[in-house]
């Protein structure tokens, strides 16, 4: 082996090392707050109980049903924002026009937060799941968008001209050019699309909604019960790591430079 | 009337960019009227914006004439002829998500060779080229000189009768490309492919062409064709003979009037010269510093 993998993987190795520290500092100052500073239980329950609900939760299978809301809302949302981001930003990206028009007010909007319109999206689709979706699928099509038509817009147009020199049909052509030229940078704005899609659906459920992980954590909020919503909190925060591991992990086999 | 025996008629073709009038109109090329011969190889040299390039995507299909025509066989072109002839640029044009291997058999998929014959037909271009150890690299991990084999071979795997080939060897160092232009002699040899060949360097299409077109400077059209008359394979020997310096010092007469007045024209030298160019603005400089 050469030196330098070797030394990379060593500074991969210390970075993993900083990390943990990292999340064993505030596992250690939250114990200290609780159990040698004394601050109030109501407001920050002890770690340990908070690891007991955490059991219950997952022993007793009372997050299912919430867990099940959540997750269908989520693929419902990224499914719609996914169809039609790439859709719309691929024709969009066959004219310099609709770029220059386009790009500049999909940008626009990205920019602003589109989680003030809940309101209004609740008037429209109701307290339920639909909203969420809506929202979702609503505040991801951006990104998607917008790195769909940056995609397209990158391919080199000596392969193109190359390809069509080697007698390419026009679907040849995007199977084989456009698309896999374009990938890696709509992949980026698929896991963009994917981690805000997640952030608008539990968040909006936190603000109104009937079921879902967001609604329960409010839910128990409500009662005080926080140990509970704190455990229920550390569930939603290893669901979203472990999706986002996911989406990241298949952005990466998409990569080619 | 296109001979019948040229591969490649050109007839009165003039091309201009954007519309007459606009800052940005540019006649590129004026009448040009040229015939390729079956099995020769044909370089196009010319001082740089003279329209070399252009001729050749127009012969190519790739750019429509403004006017006048080009014939490929007997038959007139109007768009990409995949099945007659096959390109390699001066980039390479290698599709980088693509193994070399890969880059080869979707060229055939695009020309559409039976699936069956694709592999097949891919290794042996490999081979032809002596890069039949890279087959599983991508064009990224491979040094300019391998790339521009890499994209020759796809070009040949395509059989076709003719090449066009824009500037091949042009973003290469001067060494890469001699060796280059040793192969592509002793491979031409052994086929009877028709090439045409745009280069910006002398000793370059000296040594590779069996006559080399010499473009005035834009609007370009061809100033005179000059026959080199040596067989195939060359061997480097030939670069140091009495003969390959009295032609390359032909050329350069002829070229010199014109890379001047390109100069002129453009008022800087935006572009990346080579050695022709290079020799005319020491020559300027020389001359006029004083």
């Amino acid at each position: 082996m050469s030196p330098r993998p070797r030394a990379s993987a060593e500074r991969h190795f210390w970075s993993r090392i900083v990390q943990v520290a990292f999340v064993a500092a505030i596992l250690l100052l939250w114990v200290l707050a609780t159990d040698v500073w004394h601050v109030s239980h109501i407001l920050l329950p002890r770690p340990l109980n908070v690891w007991a609900q955490f059991v219950d939760i997952i022993r007793t299978g009372e997050f299912i049903p919430d867990l099940l809301v959540t997750l269908r809302e989520l693929a419902a949302a990224f499914a719609i924002s996914l169809t039609l981001g790439i859709t719309i930003g691929f024709l969009i990206s066959r004219s310099q026009y609709l770029v220059k028009v386009f790009e500049p007010l999909f940008a626009g909007i990205y920019s602003i937060p589109i989680i003030l319109f809940l309101p209004l999206y609740v008037l429209f689709f109701g307290l339920g799941s639909p909203s969420k979706i809506a929202l979702g699928a609503t505040i991801s099509f951006f990104p998607i968008v917008l790195n769909t038509i940056l995609g397209f817009g990158y391919v080199d147009r000596g392969l193109a001209t190359a390809a069509r020199s080697m007698g390419a049909s026009d679907l040849q052509l995007f199977r084989y050019v456009l698309f896999p030229a374009a990938l890696p940078v709509i992949l980026a704005g698929l896991r963009m699309g994917f981690t805000v899609a997640l952030l608008s659906v539990i968040g909006s459920e936190t603000i109104a909604s009937l079921a879902g992980l967001g609604h329960r954590i409010v839910n128990l909020a409500e009662n005080m019960d926080m140990a509970r919503m704190f455990a229920y909190i550390v569930f939603v925060v290893a669901i979203a790591a472990f999706l986002n591991a996911v989406v990241s992990r298949l952005e990466a086999r998409g990569k080619w430079r | 009337m296109p001979s019948a025996d040229a591969a490649i008629s050109v007839r009165d073709v003039s091309h201009s960019f954007g519309q007459a009038g606009d800052a940005q109109y540019v006649q590129a090329l004026l009448n040009s009227n040229l015939d390729v011969a079956r099995g020769e190889l044909l370089c196009l040299i010319g001082p740089s914006g003279c329209g070399k390039s252009t001729l050749l995507n127009i012969m190519g299909g790739l750019v429509t004439a403004t006017t006048g025509s080009v014939s490929v066989g007997g038959k007139r072109v109007n768009g990409p002829m995949p099945r007659d002839l096959a390109f390699v640029f001066q980039e390479s044009a290698l599709f980088p998500w693509n193994t070399v291997f890969e880059n080869i058999v979707l060229g055939m998929t695009f020309q559409g060779v039976p699936k069956a014959e694709r592999e097949d037909r891919a290794r042996r271009a490999l081979a032809a080229v002596g890069l039949d150890q890279f087959a599983g690299h991508y064009p990224g991990q491979l040094s300019g000189g391998m790339r521009q084999r890499a994209a020759l071979a796809r070009a040949l795997s395509l059989e076709t009768d003719i090449l066009l080939m824009d500037e091949p060897f042009g973003a290469l160092d001067e060494q890469t490309r001699m060796v280059l232009g040793e192969d592509l002699s002793v491979l031409l040899s052994r086929s009877k492919k028709t090439i045409v060949f745009v280069t910006h360097s002398l000793g370059e299409a000296v040594f590779l062409a069996d006559r080399v077109a010499v473009f005035s400077a834009r609007p370009g059209s061809i100033k005179q064709i000059i026959a080199v008359d040596e067989p195939h394979p060359r061997k480097p020997s030939f670069m140091t003979a009495p003969k390959f310096h009295a032609l390359r010092d032909q050329l350069y007469d002829l070229l010199h009037d014109e890379i001047r007045r390109a100069m002129a024209e453009s008022g800087q030298t935006r572009r990346r010269y080579d050695d022709v160019e290079a020799d005319a603005a020491a020559a300027v400089s020389g001359g006029e510093g004083a």
